[in-house]
């Protein structure tokens, strides 16, 4: 396999046409089997592993401005792979893949330290402080290809590694190595009604991703695309999701800081 | 560099200790499905083979295409229907909730007869035939007793079959009282009729327009076809169309524009004739069309002309009288401009002086029934059912009032007024509904003026749901005969809203039903055997998919197969659509009723000082406000300035909290003259000094412990404002009073 294109899944999120509608949020819930609570309005234990923040201008009535912006991991290649959280794992338990360039989390191996959380700037990830619990006959609607997680370890976006996992087996099965831009697809980007999210290979000339957002692989794939950005892309994360906005105080403030921080305040 | 603790501090020991510790090399150990049987108290999903099955939502009006993926027998993600015509692929955050909605505890699983107090929600189960018998006995000693008007049905759709059982089974039992719940079909439906003569549902061929500008409608919040409708705006964003959008409050659909111009609400009809001033004085308007194809321009003209100056509007809107000029020139110089109105999803009626004001700019551009405009798009034509033979007692019935009063000489032109009804009941000794049936809907929830409800409610000696849910209205019922739910069963949907041809998607069962539930269909089919002649022989049929089968004729098998039938080169003005009224012309002024534009504006209820404030709703795309509560999935992402545990948050401006002495997420006391409410405060720049702005679809009584009892629901702190003309509801809000606790 060692002739095979190593492959780099990123996201590109545009935000002028991303409604906040928070249907990616629930495409991701229903396919990777998140759990939920009876209360789940203490953000900080509320497990989305795609959320929907929203970002202000901050200007005063009525020239405020609202921008939403979707937030799943970010797959970060930091250097060479050393993603943030990847970096501190003591565990091996997270693991930044040169085939695919996604961030894995093994749940078997994650022992709930928690560095990871402490060391990702996204706040992409979540801990099970509860061992998941469906209403009765709710587990029916549980999707087999992803096991639901137990109290005690980490978990985030995967951007749906076992769609990954089912399009290759497809694939070889077909006598391919390779596959189709539309074989593998999140589940958020499948339902964004907007359209508002591309996903593919950013390594990939051909993919969409790569046309709109441009990547420079002399400044670690900083987008050349002067509408878009990555989130704090001055931490060096190195981050795989783009955003893309016509707004320019919009790409101020996800270049910088999310104003969300510090006041632990989800939208 | 603007960086807080948080994200600085992980950047230092992301770099430290990426330096120190290098991961092992690991290779695709995360097959997440493999080792879930070492933790068996976590369910493990059975597997089995996958299949897809595609059927219609019915969660809203939208009419969506969904595929349902399937592992052997569960039901496991649903999917928008790749090449669909409404929403081609795309699905809402709802319709993706379905399955909760499925498997979850709120269903009702098998008939119930109340046994405890009303709304004590103690239940004894009953089978079919017990329960249908029950109806049958109690529907029988009414027409025997000449009350056959008495029976009444509240339903949340009308058109497809089931509805039209419905309806079927009062005509032929003696009863017109078939009311469907109100929403902004009502009054586009009004307008189409009086100004344009036609009997049909709007259409927005929204795709080919080319500058919006939308009155409060929420594009981006669920009006019309949700989905429809977002990748629309994604269309407009790629070719550059422009949208304008008016409200006081910044909502999604605000946010996303490319100019929110805030506004005093209920005035929105002001600055559509403002707007026309400036396009009948600037003379921007299409002369080709308003010359030749409408009746009444000159007296309608003179009065904008007169009446609404740009000053006026100014002082009326709040919005400057350079901004509305500016609007009015780009709207008019567009090639294909498109005005819209209907609150947020379009979920309350509205004034019809409102929505004719808006139409009349349509028709100023020539905007109707061509591409890029608005069409009257003909109802569907799908069901032939024979004639009701009526008998002595269903003829007298069907000569009674309605009890809503619409179709009266004083509501001539409206078809259903449901928030008449709890006043008529409370008028009448003994009530005037003595049986009330209530199908897809929840009028127990979304009814406004909820002392008057309740009183009326405890005033029908028999209250009978075919919710699928424990909704409010079912768990305040006597009986609850549980229809399957939209995944289990056959149902024509004759529409989606807005979608600018004529449209049926067909619900097909995609699993089996999970509960001992039965198709309504099949109920009302039943209970008409069960009366006998001559209720019985209206209806043919040996069951409802015999009835689906001889409505569709040799179209079933079709229908069934690719699941929706569209008429892709429907031209629009071609059939019964075009203009039909007297003067065969668009009439700027009806003449069948003159008056009717009269209130462009009205009043919110209350008066100052005792209520300074004044309170609106809004419509959020992550709760649905309608007859379905909103599952788990969906209140999981309800941000936490708008729910916290289970106190609901208003939004307020900054400047208006400061003068009441409160500050963020501080509770307070919101007093409407129609309730009074605990509540938080959120601070929030995007909502017009003045106003506080509550969110719908939240403060459920019923369901389960992931919904019930989470924030308020609006509906208790407002009440009906009717517009004495067409007798619409044309409530927008209410005035209110905040106060610091
Ligand atoms: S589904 Fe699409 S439009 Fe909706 S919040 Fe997510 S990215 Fe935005
Ligand atoms: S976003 Fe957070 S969790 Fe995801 S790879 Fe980056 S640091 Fe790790
Ligand atoms: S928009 Fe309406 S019809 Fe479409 S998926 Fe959502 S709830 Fe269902």
């Amino acid at each position: 396999m060692k002739n095979e294109q190593a492959k780099k899944y990123g996201m590109v999120i545009d935000l002028d046409k991303c409604t906040g509608c928070g249907a990616c949020m629930v495409a991701c819930m229903a396919e990777n089997n998140v759990p939920f609570k009876k209360d789940e309005t203490n953000k900080l234990d509320s497990i989305t592993w795609m959320r929907v923040f929203q970002l202000t201008n901050g200007k005063s009535f009525p020239e405020t401005d609202i921008c939403y912006i979707p937030r799943p991991c970010m797959h970060c290649e930091g250097e060479h792979g050393h993603s943030p959280c990847v970096s501190v794992c003591p565990a091996t338990a997270t693991d930044y893949s040169q085939q695919t360039g996604i961030v894995s989390q093994i749940y078997t191996r994650c022992f709930g330290c928690r560095y990871c959380m402490a060391a990702c700037p996204y706040h992409a990830r979540y801990f099970n402080w509860w061992d998941p619990v469906w209403p009765n006959g709710m587990e029916k609607y549980l999707n087999p290809n992803v096991s639901p997680r137990m109290r005690g370890v980490v978990e985030k976006c995967s951007f749906c590694f076992h769609r990954y996992q089912r399009a290759m087996e497809k694939a070889f099965l077909e006598g391919r190595r390779e596959l189709e831009e539309e074989e593998y697809q999140t589940a958020c980007t499948q339902a964004c009604p907007a359209g508002a999210i591309v996903f593919g290979d950013l390594n990939n000339e051909k993919h969409k991703i790569h046309q709109i957002v441009n990547p420079d692989p002399a400044h670690r794939g900083r987008p050349k695309n002067p509408k878009a950005f990555r989130l704090l892309e001055r931490l060096g994360t190195n981050p795989k999701v783009y955003y893309l906005s016509s707004r320019e105080w919009v790409r101020r403030a996800g270049d910088n800081y999310l104003p969300h921080e510090g006041s632990g305040k989800g939208h | 560099m603007k960086m807080d603790r948080r994200s600085f501090l992980s950047f230092v020991i992301g770099g430290a200790a990426g330096t120190t510790l290098s991961p092992l090399p690991w290779k695709l150990t995360d097959d997440l499905a493999i080792w879930s049987q070492n933790w068996p108290w976590t369910p493990v999903p059975e597997k089995g083979e996958v299949s897809y099955a595609n059927t219609t939502c019915m969660l809203c009006p939208g009419g969506c295409g969904i595929t349902v993926r399937k592992v052997g027998d569960r039901a496991v993600k649903i999917e928008g229907t790749k090449g669909h015509p409404v929403n081609n692929g795309g699905i809402c955050i709802l319709g993706l909730s379905g399955l909760q909605l499925l498997y979850g505890p709120t269903r009702v699983p098998s008939p119930l007869r109340r046994t405890g107090e009303r709304g004590e929600n103690r239940w004894q189960k009953v089978s079919w035939d017990e329960a249908l018998a029950w109806v049958a006995e109690k529907l029988a000693d009414l027409r025997g007793k000449r009350l056959s008007h008495t029976v009444a049905c509240i339903s949340g759709t009308d058109g497809g079959t089931v509805p039209r059982l419905m309806e079927r089974f009062l005509t032929a039992f003696g009863s017109p009282n078939f009311i469907r719940t109100p929403s902004m079909r009502d009054s586009y439906e009004m307008t189409l009729h009086l100004m344009q003569g036609a009997q049909a549902s709007i259409g927005f061929d929204i795709e080919n327009a080319d500058f919006i500008v939308s009155f409060g409608s929420g594009i981006l919040e669920g009006w019309g076809s949700p989905v429809r409708m977002f990748r629309a705006n994604s269309v407009w964003k790629e070719n550059g169309v422009k949208v304008v959008q008016i409200e006081p409050r910044l909502s999604n659909t605000a946010a996303k524009s490319d100019k929110w111009l805030p506004i005093h609400p209920g005035t929105e009809g002001a600055l559509a004739l403002g707007l026309a001033h400036v396009i009948l004085k600037e003379s921007l308007y299409r002369k080709d069309f308003v010359g030749t194809h409408t009746s009444g321009f000159d007296r309608w003209s003179k009065e904008v002309v007169e009446e609404w100056t740009p000053e006026q509007v100014e002082t009326v809107t709040g919005i400057d009288k350079s901004t509305i000029v500016d609007l009015a020139k780009s709207f008019a110089n567009a090639k294909k401009p498109l005005a819209i109105c209907g609150r947020g999803k379009g979920n309350t009626a509205g004034g019809i002086g409102e929505f004719m004001a808006v139409h009349s700019l349509n028709a100023l551009m020539g905007n109707i029934n061509r591409k890029g405009g608005v069409w009257a798009v003909p109802g569907s034509d799908h069901i032939h059912w024979p004639e009701v033979e009526m008998d002595a007692v269903a003829s007298a019935g069907m000569q009674q009032t309605r009890i809503d009063g619409a179709g009266t000489d004083k509501f001539m032109h409206a078809r259903h007024l449901l928030h008449r009804v709890p006043e008529m009941i409370n008028a009448g000794d003994p009530s005037l509904v003595q049986a009330l049936f209530v199908l897809d809907a929840n009028p127990y929830y979304t009814l406004s003026d909820k002392a008057l409800l309740k009183k009326a409610w405890a005033k029908i000696p028999f209250i009978l749901s075919f919710s699928s849910f424990m909704d409010e209205t079912a768990q305040n019922a006597d009986l609850i005969l549980p229809n399957h739910m939209y995944l289990e069963r056959y149902e024509d949907v004759p529409y989606a809203e807005g979608f600018n041809k004529p449209f049926i998607g067909l619900a097909k069962p995609v699993v089996s039903p999970q509960f001992d539930t039965l198709h309504t269909g099949d109920a009302i089919l039943r209970l008409a055997k069960a009366l006998g002649d001559p209720v019985e022989k209206a209806f043919p049929w040996e069951d409802y998919e015999g009835c689906l089968d001889d409505t569709f004729g040799d179209q079933w098998e079709e229908l069934q197969e690719i699941g929706y039938r569209v008429e892709s080169d429907f031209e629009p003005g071609s059939r019964n659509t075009a203009f039909e009224t007297a003067s065969r012309k668009f009439e700027f002024i009806p003449e069948e009723s003159k008056d009717a534009a009269k209130n462009v504006m009205v009043k919110a209820e209350g008066e100052e000082p005792a209520y300074p404030l004044v309170l609106i709703p809004y419509d959020s795309p992550r709760l649905a406000s309608g007859f379905i509560g909103d599952p788990p999935f969906m209140i999981k992402t309800v941000p936490d300035t708008v729910l916290k545990e289970n106190d609901l948050l208003v939004e307020v401006h900054p400047k208006t909290a400061q003068s009441l002495g409160i500050s963020e997420g501080k509770p307070a006391v919101l007093k409407t003259p129609k309730g009074e409410a605990r509540v938080r405060v959120h601070l929030f720049e995007g909502i017009m000094p003045g106003l506080v702005a509550m969110p719908t679809g939240l403060g459920h009584q019923a369901y389960d412990g992931y919904l019930a009892g989470k924030g308020i629901n609006f509906n208790d702190l407002i009440g009906p404002v009717e517009d004495e003309v067409s007798g619409l509801d044309a409530a927008w809000g209410i005035r209110a009073k905040l106060s610091r606790v």
